[in-house]
């Protein structure tokens, strides 16, 4: 069983939804990146989504974009997200990594070393945002031979019609963007969600996790009532931007805060049965 | 391609040109983008659409536009025969408005009261908010703010024109970060809002479709150059940013095996430096914006800015259409620094009394390279894709710093 699926088991064995977390590979820097890495399981994160920088974030709010330009200052690229991965399975072996991000830096390392690269380091599933399922398949293929999910996006426009071509050929999990937007700015209302999430429900089995727009421990807490799992992003991002000092660097106990923040997310996860 | 006996079938009902174009985006613009393609096969086959656009192309662009013998051009040239495709006397002053008189009328079509479009020069915005003042459809501009600064005058006629021009301040706030917030801004208003893109490229139906709009250019070309010389011309210069005036002059004339197409991307400072544009003979293969294409990049497959003395050829990818055309050899791309450009305006404007836009003296100033070499017999179509009025305070900076003294035209 692939981690994703065993975490998705594991946690419905919990009678629970789980939290998956998002951070910028090497933002604000590669050490500090690590120990916030290294740090998300035990402050409550069920799978890991790390961001492979990119010049041009085009589906990303303002928090993301400067997360990924922060990144990219600091030195890092694809071999150095793949170099933290490596690092982090060396003492994780059961969280989930899902790379998320834009083709064109995949493409320029070139789509087969990118996907054997990527397995051997450790990666679980990619979400590459600028491939929907018409154009997906060079990617998706050689993922799936190295025994990587693809993880394709659902949205609020997506119909019922074009459902069925969206998940034709998804795997690990489906992501739900709840909002028509870019990350980090509007909220979905549950109401709304919840309509989503049995429509989905109609569509496939696999698990469901629910992004862009959550910011707080409540509505992790009430999107866990309806989905398998919740996404926070930029909220994370804003919490680690607000422990830099004005020349970039990280104020001391920046790592603890973000990780703090981590844990009051999961919190209520944690308590409530799904 | 479907049909191996034509280069103009293209691109295949995914939108592809050979391995490049296609439509790379977030899933939730997919389904907007599909409504976008059927909407445009719908209208395309409509002869009342036909009839409306060919109306407003008449009436209110003003076409067609003339082919001009450029004779003082061809003497200073000294060889081929200079023919101007005058698309600077289009309303608005440039090719620009083809396009968006073909794209207003869809998004009309379409029940769209929304327009955003992102600009770089200034000259796609000034066609948007100009099409929009005449259907009364409210109008937002994504512009760089470096851009904002040295298109001072076309940013205020944007404005004039009921348009409100949003200063993009992400990237270095050129033509590239325009277009990353445009189709921000699109995927939060995906139920009003129309996505006017200004060059042929984009997410599929984009590069074909502003093709088939700028198209117009090459069809009178050959028209006119039948009625002036009795034959088709022996070759065609047009400038590349995006390349939807080039891709317009061209396509019409893909399959005349005999007419030779030259390209002309920016070279900037020169290929050999940092500060150009020229993405097919300066960069790579690879995916932004929706299409593949070839881009400026770094081996990290980061985007790298573009750097031209023209704003609107200072963009880091090309239409991909002309990518699959650079591949199989049937266009050859070539370049002009600002450097040449200067010169080839400066020249322009003292021999014939027209002012080019600085991206149109990038093609001005391949056609003085090849000119003479290709001796009198050789009929030559250059695109005049735009005016130079926009420019005049950037050329006469340039000049005053010594980037081409007035004085050494050879």
């Amino acid at each position: 069983m692939s981690r994703i699926a065993g975490r998705f088991a594991a946690l419905k064995a919990e009678g629970r939804a789980g939290l998956v977390t998002f951070l910028t590979a090497g933002d604000p820097d590669r050490a500090t990146g690590q120990a916030l890495l290294d740090g998300l399981p035990a402050a409550g994160a069920d799978l890991i989504e790390i961001g492979m920088p990119f010049s041009d974030p085009m589906a990303d709010g303002p928090a993301i974009q400067a997360s990924s330009l922060r990144a990219l200052n600091g030195g890092a690229n694809l071999v150095s997200t793949l170099e933290m991965v490596r690092k982090f399975r060396t003492k994780d072996q059961l969280t989930p990594i899902i790379l998320m991000g834009y083709y064109n830096p995949v493409h320029a390392h070139g789509v087969a070393p990118f996907c054997v690269e990527a397995a051997a380091a450790g990666v679980d599933g990619l979400i590459i945002v600028d491939l929907p399922p018409e154009e997906a398949e060079e990617l998706a293929g050689p993922a799936r031979d190295q025994g990587i999910d693809f993880i394709f996006l659902t949205a609020p426009t997506t119909d019922d019609a074009r459902l069925p071509v969206v998940l034709a050929s998804a795997s690990g999990f489906v992501y739900y963007v709840s909002i028509a937007g870019v990350t980090g700015t509007a909220s979905a209302s549950l109401d709304t969600i919840g309509g989503a999430m049995a429509r989905l429900r109609r569509h496939t089995s696999l698990p469901i996790a629910v992004g862009f727009g959550l910011k707080t421990a409540e509505q992790v807490t009430a999107v866990g009532k309806l989905a398998d799992a919740a996404v926070v992003g930029s909220a994370i991002v804003q919490k680690l931007a607000d422990g830099l000092m004005p020349d970039g660097k990280p104020k001391p106990g920046l790592v603890g805060e973000v990780l703090a923040f981590v844990g009051e997310l999961s919190a209520g996860l944690r308590l409530v049965k799904a | 391609m479907q049909n191996r006996n034509t280069l103009r079938a293209g691109p295949d009902e995914r939108g592809h040109f050979g391995i490049y174009g296609g439509r790379y985006v977030a899933e939730t613009l997919m389904p907007l983008i599909l409504s976008v393609e059927r909407a445009y096969a719908a209208a395309k086959a409509d002869p009342g659409f036909v009839a409306e656009l060919s109306y407003y192309l008449s009436n209110y662009v003003g076409r067609p536009s003339p082919l001009y013998f450029a004779q003082r051009l061809t003497e200073a040239f000294g060889g081929a025969k200079i023919y101007l495709k005058r698309e600077d006397l289009n309303h608005t002053g440039a090719h620009k408005i083809n396009n968006c008189m073909g794209q207003i009328l869809l998004a009309k079509r379409m029940g769209k009261r929304r327009i955003i479009a992102e600009t770089g020069a200034g000259q796609h915005g000034v066609a948007t908010a100009t099409v929009c003042a005449l259907f009364g459809l409210k109008c937002i501009i994504f512009m760089g703010a470096t851009d904002i600064e040295r298109q001072a005058p076309n940013v205020y006629r944007m404005k004039l024109l009921g348009a409100e021009v949003r200063p993009v301040t992400s990237g270095a706030g050129t033509l590239k970060d325009a277009m990353n917030d445009a189709m921000r801004d699109w995927v939060a208003h995906v139920d009003d809002t129309y996505y006017m893109i200004g060059t042929v490229a984009g997410p599929h139906p984009f590069p074909a479709m502003v093709r088939d709009f700028q198209s117009v250019i090459g069809e009178e070309t050959r028209t006119q150059i039948m009625a002036a010389e009795g034959r088709l011309p022996d070759s065609l210069v047009a400038c590349i940013g995006g390349g939807s005036n080039a891709m317009g002059l061209f396509h019409p004339f893909l399959d005349d095996s005999d007419v030779q197409i030259f390209g002309v991307e920016a070279a900037g400072y020169g290929l050999d430096t940092a500060k150009h544009a020229a993405s097919l003979k300066g960069g790579a293969p690879g995916v932004l914006h929706g299409n593949r294409t070839y881009l400026l990049q770094t081996d990290d497959g980061q985007i790298n800015e573009a750097h031209s003395i023209s704003a609107g050829l200072d963009y880091p990818g090309i239409g991909p259409e002309h990518a699959w055309l650079n591949d199989i050899g049937r266009v050859k791309y070539v370049s002009a620094t600002d450097h040449q450009a200067l010169e080839a305006f400066q020249l322009t404007t003292s021999l014939e009394g027209i002012i080019p836009a600085l991206e149109s003296s990038h093609a001005i100033a391949y056609a003085k390279t090849v000119a003479r070499d290709l001796g009198p017999d050789h009929l030559m179509v250059v695109s005049l894709s735009g005016r130079g009025d926009k420019d005049v305070a950037t050329v006469a900076k340039a000049l005053a710093d010594g980037a081409l003294p007035p004085g050494d035209l050879s």
